[in-house]
């Protein structure tokens, strides 16, 4: 029969491939993400993730004191969030198509037509005709 | 023979945790919305961590280490729904839509 430390060995050994999969799928997606919020959930989660790989390293080696860096990464990376979610919102809106707002200024009036047509072909109609006689006027 | 049973029940926990992480991050891939992605990044992934921890409390074997090892997972417990209802909070405020698929949204009254 296995010896028992044995077991834990090969069980410490598949959570480690299953966590650096985890790890690669998490970081695939705070690349693409497509918005910000996005991005900072893939980040909170890869520190999540983090912190389980040093929880097997720890098992693995012997050194529980790595339980209290996990701890400490556990506080970093709340803290990371929640200025994020601070940071989201005193940024306010950026677009819907913010996947392209890094490229510069130009993604702006192509996403906002479509989003904003109806409401401001309301708005548009009344004040439509003084901007026609400013216009006529500074003619 | 208790030796083989906790070894036993330290592996089962080690790897529901680990396969806990790696639906975490399926999820994140998988789920078209930053508001259902919250859900799989903040249940299954605080869940697979904090299962990994414990299993670490539970190997060591010493009762110091075990209980840091259990104040830490009672941390990331209370702090993940936090952070992740202050994020979608602040998503939904500044207007990041829900997905099409989805049906309502109750926060949209005005």
């Amino acid at each position: 029969m296995i010896a028992p430390g044995l077991i834990v060995d090969y069980a410490s050994v598949f959570a480690l491939l299953a966590l650096g999969l985890a790890f690669l799928l998490t970081v695939y997606r705070a690349v693409v993400g497509p918005t910000l919020p996005d991005r900072i959930i893939a980040l909170d989660m890869l520190v999540g993730i983090v912190i389980g790989f040093i929880a097997v390293i720890a098992l693995r080696s012997g050194y529980t004191l790595y339980i209290d860096i996990a701890i400490s990464l556990g506080l970093v990376g709340f803290l990371a969030t929640v200025a994020f979610a601070r940071f989201i919102l005193a940024r306010g809106a950026v677009g819907e198509g913010e996947a392209h707002d890094f490229r510069g200024i130009r993604a702006e009036p192509v996403t906002q037509p479509g989003l904003e047509n109806p409401p401001r072909a309301i708005k548009a109609s009344k004040p439509a005709k003084p901007r026609a006689s400013r216009r006529k006027e500074a003619k | 023979m208790i030796d083989y049973l906790a070894a036993i029940l330290i592996a089962a926990i080690i790897i529901v945790g680990a396969l806990f992480s790696l639906v975490a991050a399926i999820g994140l891939n998988r789920l078209p919305d930053l508001y259902t992605r919250m859900h799989a990044a903040s249940k299954a992934g605080t869940v697979g961590s904090g299962l990994l921890l414990l299993a670490v409390g539970l190997h060591s074997g010493e009762f110091a280490i075990f209980i840091r090892a259990l104040a830490g997972f009672v941390f990331f417990i209370l702090t993940a729904p936090v952070s992740a209802h202050l994020l979608a909070r602040a998503a939904h405020k500044v207007g990041y839509k829900l997905s099409p698929v989805s049906l309502q949204d109750d926060m949209n009254k005005k």
